[in-house]
């Protein structure tokens, strides 16, 4: 199916994120400032919306991709999408205790330490220390886990052989993954377009905004019925054990809706994240998410998304009550070029069938790593593309992360980004231009050096391309109010002659206390007419 | 019958209704966001997934019973031949099931607030008030229902259900509840005191049950726009700004 033959359903637009993963350092920096601006109050101890992983590594909470062990995402039933948990029946059966829901310690217990001993202790032999208590019941507690206890392979085979798309691999991948390559995976919300934790939650407290995609949990509807936790396969939904509510990243939304990026796009040193407008089909989300065959669903979600250059989509996008600022914003959308034009940005894990919309860029500097290693030039193009289709171990587990397996497009990828290498050190040795290089991956020079620009220099304006907020508005209301400037006191209406009234008819000041009755002030007397309250009795300002 | 008897069957079964119905309209008006089960799953999953069903599911069963043992009289029960000692029977045998299953449900999740650290510092003041008077009302209710055991028991359908029925009437029976067996009256005294508390308690979170959810579609899509703020944030009419002329 192809977006030309298909008719155009509803227009949807969705505020989405990419990130380059070849930039990531893994420095934590947009873990940290999430965490100070959300989740760091009681009861989310243990809470990270944005996380930082190592792959290969098992992740955040442990081994969370495993979903035969956590059912989290849809499955298909009989040609049918139905969430993997079970469906409205089985999910209220199971209202009392979730089966499946991850305990403390598949995150962590959460610990802080004991530093009113660092001053208080009696006077000893021994330098007094500061012991780990839990946050939890405020026990003295061991610290055996953390958000990112397996940062940089730390633990080694012992605990990365637990990585669940690790096993997916074969015996030999195993032994040999270690020497070739290790990289950060940064994690929030997905905001997927066929979102599960929306789809178990049984209070309907859970919802996607029609303006801008993003999913929020609404605290009043709530109930702690804890399904989501369990139905989102990424694990992004947490439970507050204070408040008894579910809380999940809101990708800033008070931020977004002000056109600014979120606080981990903010701070990233490594300026690794882009956010942009989408239009998608959403009539399309459905029967993509259904592709029978998991590594169809790739295609099948670019499939959804809609190209902003189609007059016709735009003219959708119009009647559907897009603001003309977010189709704009859409065409502009470094979001949408890194998916699909360039092609270089996949989804983590679609074989979850949740249509995640946070998509990455897949690193390439585990081939370049692993060519410069074994003493061959890691910039030659014919050398790096050669490697890309010989370096299986990388590229496997790459497609375990972003294709459910298939090679093909991460290969693709790899070699776009291979390719715009090898193009621009040509351009900045001054060697002469090899036109075949960008060919070979369906470019063209101006077309590899405008995805250098957005990819390499990634100015901010141009990483961050986000339409303020509006309200999806009903046809109702566009009725009777009609235009503002219609009528008096509409929005950009005022009264001539308000422009030049004299000062002194404004509203006078307000005595701010006891201490001010029955004083004028005179800084705003203009020198005409008579100042408000200096002649008693008179009214006050009349002239 | 005294003035005890009046103001225990007369009177407080209304005060309890008023504060169960204000109380809760109260808590839903202004503490939407305390309507929640707090749960502690997230501590202690394994005895949580024996007890949290037990106690819940019997529960459900055990108010099926009320309903049906308060609600329909004995005379139409006998109309279509179901007879006093067959009702019994069964009542004895489905109610006593699902009661101990009930009391053994409170008494895992109780062991387990009690014993398990997390769950215990996860446990609130009005959790204290409540699961004491919980336990009460279930064991008081199957000693009631023990009692059925006897040779020539007291059928209740004809004391205990006729005042219930009366109180809707506005016309309460209450020599019929007067008369009744002591630990009937224990029963019903014990249940009122947890309908007082249930507002103020994590026990409102029944009042929220998701059915809902069987026909509602799976992906729910909410505007920004087009909803009333919380009347908080809902901004006040500015001040007209005074213009002399």
């Amino acid at each position: 199916m192809s977006r030309g033959d298909a008719p155009l359903g509803r227009v949807m637009a969705q505020v989405a994120m990419v990130m380059n993963l070849d930039k990531c350092i893994g420095c934590h920096t947009c873990s940290v400032t999430c965490k100070q601006t959300w989740t760091n109050r009681q009861g989310t101890e243990y809470v990270w919306f944005n996380n930082v992983e190592t792959r290969p590594g098992q992740g955040y909470p442990r081994g969370y991709q495993d979903q035969e062990k956590w059912k989290g995402g849809w499955h298909l039933k009989h040609g049918r999408l139905v969430p993997r948990a079970g469906g409205r029946a089985r999910r209220l059966a199971r209202l009392f205790a979730n089966p499946e829901l991850p305990s403390l310690d598949d995150y962590y217990q959460p610990w802080t330490y004991d530093y009113e001993n660092l001053i208080s202790a009696p006077l000893g032999d021994d330098v007094p220390t500061a012991a780990p208590r839990s946050l939890i019941d405020g026990r003295p507690t061991e610290v055996t886990w953390g958000p990112n206890w397996d940062d940089d392979l730390g633990g080694g085979p012992a605990h990365l052989a637990d990585d669940p798309v690790l096993q997916q691999m074969n015996e030999r991948v195993r032994l040999e993954y270690e020497q070739a390559f290790m990289f950060y995976l940064p994690r929030i919300c997905e905001h997927c377009l066929n979102p599960s934790c929306v789809a178990v939650c049984p209070s309907g407290a859970l919802y996607k905004r029609i303006e801008d995609g993003i999913v929020l949990v609404d605290q009043d509807r709530c109930r702690g019925w804890r399904m989501c936790v369990s139905g989102c396969p990424y694990k992004k939904i947490y439970f507050n054990h204070q408040s008894g509510k579910a809380e999940k990243c809101t990708l800033c939304y008070p931020r977004i809706e002000a056109g600014q990026p979120t606080v981990c796009s903010e701070t990233c040193v490594g300026r690794l994240r882009y956010l942009g407008v989408i239009l998608y089909d959403a009539d399309r989300v459905g029967a993509a998410a259904a592709t029978e065959d998991e590594r169809g669903l790739y295609e099948a979600q670019l499939d959804c998304f809609l190209d902003p250059e189609d007059p016709a989509v735009r003219r959708a996008a119009e009647d559907a009550g897009i603001p003309h600022d977010w189709i704009t914003a859409a065409r502009r959308s470094p979001v949408h070029a890194l998916i699909s034009t360039y092609k270089v940005a996949l989804p983590l894990h679609p074989e979850y069938r949740t249509m995640p919309m946070v998509w990455y860029i897949p690193p390439l500097s585990p081939v370049v790593e692993s060519l410069t290693a074994t003493g061959h030039d890691g910039e030659d193009p014919a050398k790096l593309f050669a490697a890309i289709d010989s370096l299986r171990i990388p590229v496997e587990y790459l497609a375990g992360l972003f294709t459910a397996g298939d090679p093909a497009p991460v290969e693709a990828a790899l070699c776009r980004l291979a390719a715009m290498r090898a193009h621009m050190r040509r351009v900045n040795l001054g060697e002469p231009q090899d036109p075949a290089i960008a060919r070979a991956v369906g470019l063209d020079a101006p077309g590899i050096e405008a995805m250098y620009r957005l990819l390499a220099l990634a100015k901010y304006d141009e990483r961050y391309v986000i339409p303020t907020g509006y309200a999806a508005r009903t046809p109702e209301d566009d009725l009777t109010q009609g235009c503002s400037l219609g009528g008096h006191g509409g929005v950009g209406m005022f009264d001539a002659d308000a422009f030049h009234a004299p000062l002194a008819d404004a509203p006078g000041p307000r005595h701010a206390g006891t201490s001010l009755r029955g004083r004028v002030n005179l800084l705003n007397w203009n020198g005409r007419g008579r100042p408000e309250g200096l002649f008693p009795g008179g009214g006050g300002g009349s002239r | 019958m005294n003035h005890l008897h009046t103001a225990l069957w007369g009177v407080l079964p209304y005060l309890v209704t008023v504060l169960l119905v204000t109380g809760t309209a109260w808590r839903y008006r202004y503490d939407r966001f305390g309507f929640t089960t707090r749960s502690s799953q997230l501590h202690e999953s394994r005895l949580l997934a024996i007890g949290g069903p037990l106690f819940h599911f019997g529960l459900l069963f055990v108010v099926a019973g009320h309903v049906i043992g308060l609600l329909v009289p004995e005379s139409l029960t006998e109309d279509v031949h179901i007879h006093e000692r067959l009702y019994h029977a069964n009542a004895l045998l489905v109610g006593g099931t699902a009661g101990l299953a009930t009391l053994t449900g409170l008494a895992v999740l109780l062991h387990r607030r009690l014993r398990v650290p997390a769950v215990r510092a996860a446990t609130s003041r009005s959790d204290r008030a409540v699961y004491p008077v919980l336990g009460c009302v279930l064991l008081a209710g199957l000693a009631a229902t023990a009692t059925t055991l006897r040779p020539h028991p007291y059928d209740y359908r004809l004391g205990v259900s006729v005042w219930f029925r009366s109180l809707f009437t506005l016309d309460p029976d209450v020599s019929a509840m007067a008369h009744a067996p002591f630990v009937y009256q224990v029963h019903a005294l014990l249940a009122m005191a947890l309908f007082a508390l249930w507002p103020f308690s994590r026990l409102v979170h029944a009042f929220t049950a998701p059915l809902g959810y069987l026909t509602r579609p799976y992906i729910v899509y909410r505007s920004r726009g087009n909803r009333p703020l919380p009347s908080a944030y809902r901004p006040r009419p500015a001040p007209r700004a005074t213009r002399s002329r």
